[in-house]
């Protein structure tokens, strides 16, 4: 019973890594850029959550996971912002120029919101309140089910809108060939900025998830959380949507389980041991292939 | 003039790749440039459709001055180039290639999936590997599915770089009936090629570059029996 409960709170957790893996993943496979203001994105996302939950729907009847639509616009403006304003200009640039602008945009981010909000972090009112479900005995939280069963729709939708929509299409056609995609009439500025935007939503949505569970918004907050994630990606295959979520959910397990029955201190340690090795076996990742990398 | 290019100059860094080059395409022409590895022919092509910028001059289509658009604009203002080396989308299907070839037009799906069916009686092999990734299919298949993507935008003006490169002989000849029916049908190509005999054997007239310069210009036959020509680039 309790393996089973920390296998769900893994899963939980996973679900939340492998939503903004997939904001990784998109990116590089796209823009072939590795995205570290990414995880400041999720932090912006809390922070919306709690402001939102604040002035607009404290008092209301509204329940609070409205708040979800605030937070993912938000998330959605501030990635396609920073893309056009930070990445954009330099795409014709080293890559490594892109990776020290990624990493600058990012303390930015966190340093501007130490200093408008100050460092301590702020408290998140509960957003799902309903009694926990039994199932086999365990008890399992509102969030455990929501989350996981969120994060499974928006894989699969993301899925069939890679493959069977026509900017889909193009977004693939795009991370083959910039040139190409152009000579077909692929505006390839536009098509970046969507798979921000996409990647930036999804991240919205997972700063909601993850705040319904970890009830506090905080300044760094989002670093670890995007460390994870990322190695959830890289661990999958970066570049491919099934890695990422596959990754996303090993990390969160391995996560869970090491915590529940090894040590709860050394967990991170052991966790990235454990990938550590993977990717010494599998370079390419779990379901990447050695050597070519793709959305 | 479809197509009017006047004075262009495109530089690599200091080198400067194309010199005043001026050339123009009449509709329903096949207009052809031929010249040696590193003539800028490639580069004649992709700076007129925008992938290469431009350090001065002017491009024309169809009285309209798209110098300074950008490519997917000037794709869809009616040119469609298959590009050097073919860059087929080699993760899609050949029919997803085929239906990227339409992104920028506005039409209805019955008269796109028409166009498919065009594409599939010109090239009957595509419509076989329909499927099958575009990866997966030979040289001169993917040319084939290169073409028939590009034509998908049905383009006023058709611009092939290089088409007979890298095939074997016999996907060569079938390339260049492809051409050859196309220029039938009227549609209007500017063609690059180093296979001087080929090309000159499809196209009505041609520019011969040498160094980013056109040093020579007329009609085929002329250029055919010219004996500078001949000596330099149909091997008599």
């Amino acid at each position: 019973m309790n393996f089973l409960l920390q296998l769900l709170n893994g899963l939980q957790i996973g679900s939340i890594y492998a939503l903004v893996a997939l904001g990784y993943t998109m990116v590089y496979g796209i823009a072939l850029l590795i995205n570290f203001a990414h995880g400041e994105i999720i932090m912006i996302g809390a922070y919306t959550v709690v402001f939102s939950i604040q002035l607009i729907f404290a008092g209301t009847d509204i329940p609070y996971v409205f708040a979800i639509i605030p937070t993912v616009i938000i998330c959605t403006l501030v990635g396609m912002l920073i893309e056009r304003l930070a990445y954009k200009p330099l795409r014709n640039s080293p890559r490594i120029s892109n990776l020290i602008t990624a990493i600058g945009v990012s303390l930015l981010l966190q340093n501007t919101m130490m200093k408008v909000f100050g460092a301590q972090s702020r408290s998140v009112p509960k957003i799902f309140d309903h009694k926990p479900i039994e199932v086999f005995g365990a008890n399992i939280s509102i969030s455990t089910i929501v989350t996981i069963v969120v994060t499974l729709v928006l894989t699969i939708s993301l899925q069939i809108f890679m493959k069977k929509t026509k900017y889909g299409k193009a977004m693939v056609a795009t991370s083959e060939d910039y040139g190409a995609a152009s000579l077909v009439g692929i505006n390839v500025d536009s098509t970046l900025t969507l798979t921000f935007a996409i990647g930036s939503a999804l991240a919205g949505v997972a700063s909601l998830l993850y705040v319904s569970s970890y009830p506090q918004a905080a300044p760094l907050m989002g670093s670890m959380l995007g460390i994870k994630a990322f190695t959830a990606a890289v661990v999958g295959g970066i570049g491919l949507i099934p890695g990422a979520v596959l990754g996303g959910l090993i990390l969160g397990i391995l996560e869970a389980l090491t915590k529940a029955f090894i040590s709860s201190r050394l967990s991170d340690a052991i966790v990235f041991g454990l990938l550590i090795l993977v990717l010494l076996i599998r370079p390419g990742g779990l379901l990447g292939e050695d050597h070519k990398e793709k959305v | 003039m479809l197509l009017e290019v006047n004075n262009l100059n495109v530089y690599y860094e200091n080198i400067h790749a194309i010199k005043d080059l001026s050339i123009s395409v009449k509709e329903g022409e096949t207009v052809c440039l031929i010249g040696a590895n590193g003539a800028g022919k490639t580069t004649t092509l992709q700076s007129i459709s925008g992938l290469i910028p431009k350090r001065s001059g002017e491009v024309s289509f169809s009285g309209e001055d798209i110098t300074k658009m950008k490519p997917h604009k000037i794709t869809r203002s009616g040119v469609a180039q298959v590009p050097e080396g073919r860059r087929v989308f080699t993760n899609l299907s050949v029919l997803d290639n085929l239906r990227l070839g339409s992104f920028a037009i506005s039409d209805s799906i019955e008269n796109k999936q028409k166009e498919i069916e065009k594409i599939y009686a010109r090239f009957p092999i595509l419509k076989e590997r329909s499927n099958q990734r575009a990866g997966t299919l030979s040289g001169g298949e993917q040319q084939m599915l290169a073409i028939g993507r590009a034509l998908m935008s049905r383009p006023k003006l058709l611009l092939l770089d290089e088409p007979s490169m890298g095939l074997s002989p016999i996907y060569v000849q079938k390339i260049f009936e492809v051409i050859r029916a196309l220029h039938d049908d009227g549609v209007t190509i500017l063609l690059v090629e180093q296979n001087a005999n080929i090309a000159l054997s499809v196209a009505d007239r041609a520019y011969v570059l040498e160094t980013g310069k056109i040093v020579k210009s007329g009609s085929s036959q002329e250029l055919l029996d010219d004996p500078d020509v001949k000596v330099a680039y149909l091997g008599a």
